[in-house]
């Protein structure tokens, strides 16, 4: 390694030297040059390299940002200039808009109660998976595939004829005695069916929950026995700390995805929400306020709103993480 | 794991230090029927998980009529109208068509996105230069940024452009690294490569264009067919991006097109709408199938979103 660096450092030098400036003397100077112009070459190739995704990140993402939330202190409905109203819709918004109101509470219980049941049965299913090796790649794909097509309209499509009055679901659940009486146009159950339709997309984190149950040694388990941990005990001594870095980007990251529900929502309620504004989820207003009525400094406004909440809520992740977050190769 | 697992584990451990030779077969026994009880449970699950796609499946073989009345799984009369229906397309565009803008977006998308990303990719985990560690950070910053918070400025940009109901709004931000997973995913990848071979093609002369693209590319193909079948697939699904930028219905993507099946025949042709449904899905479950252990594999070590 070091005779390598030298080297390249060398014949990097070397290679500089025809373009040393005449004048300087003395073994240092020329080096330190060429480390220089090696740094700016360096600079130079690497903003090259990153150029596209500059101008995409300054271009449809810092930019865009920073209009968003000019345009969320206006009133700008497309065609006529952006009016400055201060802080006319956030007020609006808690206080004059019930619509809005029912949408943060239907999309909260959705990510607060739909988030750890897909979690708790991805890690059921992923020590399910980890008890044997032969024959789990088949299940491991299987429970998987909805992940993929989970948010596709085509899957929404099925959902809602799955779960439609006299459908599959509600002629199996009243083979064993429960009415239900349709799910999609049923004010109180078509929240629980949108939550169903998220745990059944369980296969994305179980997979990364089974990547991290595999790299638990086993002899923690072994040690564990000895010491005449039930599984109980052992799930909460050496599974869980184990795995609570997983824990952690698992919840992170759905969480933050269960907040942008979207086409599914959109396409069961046909656009419209319903039924009594049961699947307007936080996005599906959002898309109606700024695309529908025009909205597009109310729709801004909302969107900064679910920044905000997207990132106290990483944020305060990120602070308990300490308590309960074990990394490996770290003391306790 | 159960208590009943883990009290036979238990015993066996017992059983091996006190009595070898009757638990051995005993052990057996019981691993076997542990076995069995997994597999079982296992193929439950894949049974509740699989059976909406099945079903779509049968339920693309019956007649409009039985929608309603047969909610099982194989249908009374089984028919293959609904694709011969499905075939003519609608609104005056056939279903190919739906099809193809599908495929020349997906495929546009794919290039892009692996041109680009792995660009970025090789500059951040290669190139040591100024304000690497911030634009990383910035990078790393997108991945957790809602993206309903710029699809306001970006629509009234791409709108001022005039390019609505065209397919760059769609295809450019790929072409410019925005999706940050796939940067993020091959950044990693290329991490885990030894330096010590782009080292040696320093040595010999070898600048970074040169690196990157003799050493570091073929090295990193598992990340880029990762990084391509998940566009391609993402890209094959989305929905919001052409609801909000296509208007005209001979350039609709297919899962725009379904809602206008799904729409305009829900109560009447329902076969119809499920054989459509069918049909879009076929080439992700095609794929799926195909290319499931670079999908699953990708995921483990990356934590994609599904």
């Amino acid at each position: 390694m070091t005779v390598s660096t030298t080297l390249t450092r060398a014949i990097v030098t070397a290679d500089e030297s025809g373009t040393r400036r005449p004048g300087r003397r003395g073994p240092d100077v020329p080096a330190r040059a060429g480390i220089k112009a090696r740094n700016r070459r360096e600079t130079a190739t690497g903003y090259t390299f990153l150029l596209p995704w500059i101008i995409g990140f300054v271009g449809l993402t810092l930019g865009p940002m920073l209009y968003s939330l000019y345009l969320a202190f206006t009133k700008y409905n497309l065609f006529t200039e952006p009016k400055w109203i201060g802080f006319d819709n956030f007020t609006r918004m808690f206080t004059e808009d019930p619509v809005y109101i029912q949408s943060v509470q239907i999309t909260l219980v959705y990510v607060l109660v739909g988030t750890p049941i897909k979690l708790a049965a991805a890690l059921a299913v992923a020590m399910l998976l980890n008890y044997r090796d032969r024959g789990s790649a088949f299940f491991r794909s299987s429970f998987y595939a909805p992940s993929l097509i989970g948010a596709s309209v085509s899957v929404a499509i099925v959902w809602r004829a799955m779960f439609s009055t006299d459908g599959p679901v509600d002629n199996t659940l009243s083979f064993f005695g429960i009415e239900i009486g349709g799910w999609v146009g049923n004010v109180a159950m078509v929240l629980p069916m949108m939550i169903l339709l998220a745990v059944w997309q369980f296969g994305a984190p179980m997979v990364i929950f089974l990547a991290g149950l595999k790299q638990i040694p086993k002899e923690l388990y072994e040690a564990a026995e000895v010491d005449g941990a039930g599984p109980v005990r052992k799930f909460r001594s050496v599974t869980f700390p184990m795995l609570s870095s997983v824990i952690f980007f698992n919840l992170l990251l759905e969480l933050i995805n269960a907040f942008q529900v979207f086409a599914s929502a959109y396409i069961i309620s046909n656009g419209s929400g319903g039924p009594a504004g049961m699947t307007n989820f936080y996005t599906v207003y959002l898309y109606k306020r700024g695309f529908a009525d025009l909205q597009m400094g109310y729709a801004a406004a909302m969107a900064w709103v679910l920044v905000i909440v997207v990132a106290i809520i990483a944020a305060l992740l990120f602070k308990t993480q300490k308590s309960w977050v074990h990394y490996a190769g770290e003391n306790r | 794991m159960s208590t009943a697992t883990s009290e036979i584990a238990r015993s066996e451990f017992l059983e091996v230090e006190l009595q070898p030779e009757p638990a051995g077969r005993r052990r057996i026994k019981r691993k076997t029927v542990n076995t069995v009880i997994w597999f079982v449970v296992l193929l439950a699950v894949t049974a509740v998980v699989l059976y909406p796609l099945v079903w779509l499946v049968f339920a693309t073989f019956k007649p409009s009529s039985e929608f309603g009345q047969n909610p099982g799984l194989l249908p009374d009369q089984p028919t293959i109208d609904n694709y011969f229906k499905v075939l003519e397309g609608i609104g005056g565009v056939p279903l190919w068509r739906f099809f193809a803008n599908s495929l020349l977006i997906a495929v546009l998308a794919v290039v892009g996105t692996l041109f680009s990303s792995a660009l970025a990719a090789y500059a951040f985990a290669r190139v040591q230069f100024k304000g690497v560690g911030i634009l990383f950070a910035a990078m790393i910053g997108t991945l957790l940024l809602p993206f309903h918070v710029v699809i306001i400025p970006q629509y009234i940009m791409f709108q001022k452009l005039e390019l609505v109901d065209t397919y760059w709004p769609l295809i450019l931000p790929k072409f410019l690294a925005t999706e940050a997973f796939f940067v993020f995913l091959i950044v990693q990848f290329i991490r885990n490569i030894p330096r010590d071979m782009d080292e040696a093609a320093k040595i010999d002369g070898a600048g970074h264009w040169r690196i990157f693209v003799s050493i570091i590319l073929p090295l990193i193909k598992p990340a880029l067919i990762t990084s391509a079948i998940f566009t391609f697939i993402w890209t094959w699904n989305d929905f919001l991006g052409p609801l909000l930028y296509v208007n005209s219905p001979e350039l609709y993507p297919l899962p725009v097109a379904l809602r206008l099946y799904n729409d305009q025949t829900s109560s009447s042709d329902y076969g119809a709408t499920v054989a459509v449904s069918f049909l879009a899905l076929l080439p992700i479950l095609i794929f799926f199938v195909v290319f499931q252990r670079f999908l699953v594999d990708g995921v483990a070590t990356q934590g994609l979103k599904g």
